[in-house]
């Protein structure tokens, strides 16, 4: 979502994403004029006109579990975002009984908060588990 | 995903949907962004709005609440063409 016209996402679809990417944008490129739905959002940036890097990760309940925002010179890292997305479902799916630690991936050790837990994480998790 | 919306020459327009939708232009600048700010909060719901979008060839209205059950992941980008 952008403060473009529908008009000229069509025109970057076209002329440059389409190169990027075979068969172009595969969502749906949002216009938000006035940068009405970013002021909601707390993304527009009302001096320069425009919608700061503004990413939000939505539940299929509609509650927002994460976001992050950058000023526009630094892009985002998508590995992150997808290994965020891959930590919230799993954690839906357990139904609260399992947190991801730092660092965490799919197939590497979840924990199970509960008594037995408090002051024992040091005996399960590692430091060096975080840049793995 | 969304009803397809017809290109006139008026830029289509959306924008937040419920008690607000048709306040903004009523309320002071200040008041809207800090009453705004506090709406965005982790474990709470994503505001709802419409929105004209550009989806692989056509032009179409897409609104949040229609994903309902799905993940989503809402971008908001400088702009179109700007290099990043």
């Amino acid at each position: 979502m952008s403060v473009d016209s529908v008009f000229v996402h069509k025109m970057w679809d076209d002329h440059e994403l389409s190169r990027m990417v075979k068969g172009g944008a595969p969502f749906p490129m949002l216009s938000d004029g006035g940068g009405r739905v970013g002021s909601v959002y707390g993304v527009y940036l009302e001096d320069a006109g425009v919608e700061a890097r503004g990413r939000f990760l939505i539940d299929p309940d509609g509650v927002i579990q994460g976001f992050e925002v950058l000023t526009p010179p630094v892009g985002r890292n998508v590995g992150e975002t997808i290994r965020q997305i891959q930590a919230f479902q799993h954690v839906r799916k357990s139904k609260g009984t399992e947190a991801t630690p730092s660092g965490w991936k799919p197939g590497k050790l979840t924990l199970k908060p509960g008594p037995g837990l408090v002051g024992k994480v040091w005996e399960v998790w590692k430091t060096k588990m975080a840049f793995d | 995903m969304g009803k397809e919306i017809k290109a006139g020459c008026a830029r289509p327009t959306g924008g937040p949907v419920g008690e607000k939708a048709d306040t903004p232009q009523e309320t002071p600048k200040h008041a809207t962004s800090k009453e705004v700010k506090a709406m965005i909060t982790v474990g709470k719901k994503a505001p709802d709005f419409t929105a004209p979008a550009y989806h692989k060839g056509k032009f179409v209205s897409v609104q949040l609440s229609e994903f309902l059950g799905k993940w989503v992941v809402l971008c908001f980008y400088p702009g179109d063409f700007t290099f990043v």
